[in-house]
């Protein structure tokens, strides 16, 4: 009897009325929230009650920004939307406006598009990894992943001189061909890539620490993926098999021999482990696109659209004028709208181009996947424990670029 | 020998399953004829207008046909036409299938005096957010939503942002103050 | 030659040095950031951390969440007009001694994002000891950035940056208070007008007038 008195009487109660629960705000500085992402937590205990996504505080202005440029200004400012996977964004802004161009790429631009584009989605996995795994707890991944990390952003760096922001995609083909021995480099990377995905697995995966933080939280089913527009590895997470290289190919795309993962957990294990297979068959398609690389222009034959040659620009008058022309008036495109959809590394990343004839758009909307998949973190949410939303949000892999644009 | 010779021609047949979206679009304008006021087709893609009214049952139905089938909304955008235009705004909702793989494109015009455009949230919950942004940045008003507010700008914010009588510099240069 | 070596030959186990000296070597030792990643350039800065880029090197990896155990903010990206209260309070709750840098094009001046939605620079919000140029500044230039910091911390003196109550901070609005979003803003716009919106640190009150 004397047992029970001496319990103090707030914790006798297990279902707490309303007013006992306690919203706080984590974010928008928290160092879990991938950038400037900021929740309010609405909490009982330690429970999540709701959560509430309040994100724009890196809005950008971007889709205004985009109204005031030209077509070909445009690129640089989609690097900085998606940074962890700006030639992603490059690609799909650049297809959107050759669709409405309707130009025609040459083989091998489209290869080494396939090429840099696997290479930064691998690069983009890494980042992913990195911080999820810093998020749950485990310090040591970080480091792995960034280390590989540099070696693409130095593969990245010698192609098209930026390590972050390359805008190597230009309309109508790339901004110039491979450096020399570029093939060599990216065979040394994929050489050792493998071994270091072994290296992830057995840092991570088998960690019974990181299977209890992940198994069975965050879940969400295959319907609701859908009718949240989930898209990329949260949507391949929960069992859905698209993947728009596949769907809707682009770039040839069909052309190559590639599994797409699907893991029917629904929950942060599953989309873990999509991604961790995703890079392997990122690794493939790699591999399958510097077999093909074959001598061959990289930009399409539209000299009204695509800067000539330097070596051209000096010797032809016509190169020059064209030159001139581009850089100083633009090109005009013809009136029309164009929704292009990729799969980014994150999901689908649509782009919608409207022009009016000019050359500056009349509207370009970025569909960003993080922007979609993060407004379902809500419903994922439900029910979680405080620590459980840190899991949730690493396995959505925001990026705050691209949500706030 | 006869039916060998109709077989493409059979509605079950797979190769007929697969109907391109502006076929689709077509059955469905003379199914509902009100519903659909026009059809255009651009750069393989294609764009069917709707009147505002429309919009849900339109999206219901899309979404819940056997043929069309359209269960994901990949992305809502607004779109200023230009300040003299009449009628001003245009909403585009991009629909995509998971199972058959087609797009479609659904436009809504709206008119400046009346931006109201019935919501999809009944839909697709993904909408909510889409909705908010295009609340957000043009001022068109979802009636139903159940939570239309701003969503990437202050709370405080005066204007939307992307029309095109908004400046690029916005009105004030930023002070703390 | 003067009174140090009278004393460093009398006294072997004394060291004699000025004040300001020993204490601003023992602060550039180990710089701690808070981390404030806000767009691209975070990229960059959590890659000076890692593996190849050792900022552990100039002793400033340690990364604090917490302002309150941070010295010097690494504002890396682009800053929002959204953003720039919280900013500002990160840095109110900062202690003194406290440095920024600023990095990258949009932090240093709003960079290619010359907006309505973009502030033109952080320096219209705190002050700024080093500015990084580059969009995004490469990791080394991160490394660069802090040790300039540190040649600067050497030639200051300790009574510059001390943290001192003043009476109006009792009154003063918290910058950047976040209303609760969901439901109504009346608790934002009911704060009445008069109230100073930040207490300028003595520093940065000096370096105005």
């Amino acid at each position: 009897m004397s047992s029970t008195l001496n319990i103090p009487p707030q914790f006798e109660i297990v279902d707490r009325p309303l007013d006992t629960q306690m919203t706080i705000s984590m974010g928008p500085q928290h160092p879990s929230t991938h950038g400037v992402l900021r929740l309010e937590l609405v909490l009982d205990g330690e429970m999540v009650v709701k959560a509430t996504p309040d994100i724009g505080y890196l809005h950008t202005g971007m889709e205004k920004l985009f109204e005031y440029k030209k077509y070909q200004q445009g690129i640089v400012i989609t690097d900085r939307m998606d940074y962890l996977n700006p030639l992603g964004n490059n690609l799909a802004y650049v297809m959107a406006v050759e669709k409405l161009l309707e130009l025609q790429i040459p083989e091998r631009a489209q290869t080494i598009r396939v090429l840099m584009c696997e290479l930064q989605r691998i690069a983009s996995h890494l980042v992913w990894l990195g911080t999820h795994a810093l998020d749950i707890g485990a310090m040591s991944v970080f480091f792995y992943c960034f280390r590989e990390r540099e070696k693409i952003l130095n593969l990245i760096e010698a192609a098209s001189g930026g390590r972050l922001t390359p805008s190597y995609f230009r309309i109508g083909g790339l901004m110039m061909d491979l450096p020399s021995g570029f093939e060599r480099r990216v065979r040394q990377f994929q050489d050792a890539f493998l071994k270091s995905v072994d290296e992830f697995h057995t840092l991570l995966t088998g960690n019974r620490i990181f299977q209890n933080r992940t198994k069975g939280v965050g879940v969400i089913t295959a319907e609701d993926a859908i009718d949240w527009g989930l898209s990329g590895p949260c949507l391949r997470g929960s069992g859905v098999d698209l993947d728009i290289r596949r769907t809707n190919p682009y770039t040839s795309y069909e052309t190559y021999d590639f599994e797409v993962p699907v893991e029917q957990d629904c929950d942060v294990w599953a989309r873990y482990m999509v991604r961790m297979r995703e890079m392997k068959e990122s690794h493939k398609i790699v591999a399958q696109a510097l077999a093909r690389l074959k001598p061959g222009p990289v930009k399409a034959d539209a000299p009204k659209v695509v800067l000539p040659d330097r070596e051209a620009m000096k010797t032809h008058m016509d190169a020059l004028i064209h030159h001139f022309l581009i850089v100083a008036e633009g090109f005009d495109v013809p009136a029309g709208e164009v929704y292009h959809p990729i799969e980014a590394s994150k999901g689908e990343l649509g782009v919608y181009v409207k022009s009016d004839g000019g050359p500056k758009p009349s509207r370009v909307h970025f569909r960003g996947p993080s922007f979609v998949n993060l407004s379902a973190l809500p419903h994922m949410s439900e029910g979680a424990m405080v620590a459980d939303i840190v899991a949730i949000i690493g396995s959505l892999d925001i990026v705050l670029g691209e949500i706030d644009r | 020998m006869n039916s060998e010779k109709n077989l493409p021609e059979l509605p079950n047949t797979p190769v007929n399953q697969r109907l391109t979206p502006s076929q689709l679009v077509t059955a469905f304008q003379r199914e509902h004829p009100d519903w659909l006021t026009e059809i255009v087709e651009a750069h393989g893609e294609v764009t069917a207008i709707v009147p505002a009214g429309h919009i849900v049952e339109v999206c219901s139905e899309l979404k819940g046909g056997a043929e069309t089938k359209f269960d994901f909304l990949a992305d809502i955008c607004g779109a200023d036409r230009g300040v003299e235009e009449e009628p001003r705004f245009e909403v585009n909702y991009h629909l995509f299938s998971t199972t058959k793989h087609h797009r479609l494109r659904i436009k809504v015009l709206v008119n400046e005096d009346d931006a109201h455009v019935p919501t999809v949230t009944g839909v697709w919950r993904t909408a909510n957010w889409h909705e908010r942004e295009t609340f957000d940045l043009f001022g068109i008003v979802f009636d139903g939503h159940p939570d239309l507010r701003r969503i990437l700008l202050p709370d405080d914010w005066q204007g939307h942002a992307l029309r095109k009588d908004f400046p690029l510099r916005g009105y004030e240069p930023y002070s703390l103050k | 030659m003067g009174l140090e070596n009278i004393i460093a030959e009398a006294l072997p186990e004394v060291l004699t040095t000025r004040l300001d000296s020993l204490i601003n070597w023992a602060r550039k030792s180990s710089l701690w950031p808070a981390t404030f990643g806000l767009a691209c350039c975070a990229i960059e800065m959590m890659n000076a951390t890692s593996s190849r880029n050792d900022l552990a090197r100039f002793g400033s990896e340690v990364f604090r969440a917490s302002p309150r155990q941070a010295d010097v903010m690494i504002v890396s990206g682009r800053v929002s007009r959204k953003m720039a209260p919280v900013l500002r309070r990160i840095y109110d709750q900062m202690p003194e001694p406290k440095w920024v840098i600023s990095m990258g094009a949009c932090a240093t001046s709003g960079g290619v994002f010359d907006n309505y939605a973009i502030v033109q620079g952080v320096d219209k919000i705190v002050p700024v000891d080093v500015y990084i140029p580059g969009c995004p500044p490469r990791p080394e230039m991160l490394i660069h950035a802090v040790m300039m910091l540190q040649d600067k911390v050497m030639k200051e003196s300790s009574r510059d940056r001390r943290d001192v109550p003043e009476s109006e901070a009792r009154t003063a609005m918290v910058p950047g208070t976040l209303p609760i979003t969901d439901g109504s803003t009346a608790l934002h716009n009911a704060l009445p007008e008069s109230r100073p919106y930040s207490i300028a640190s003595r520093h940065e009150r000096r370096r105005s007038s």
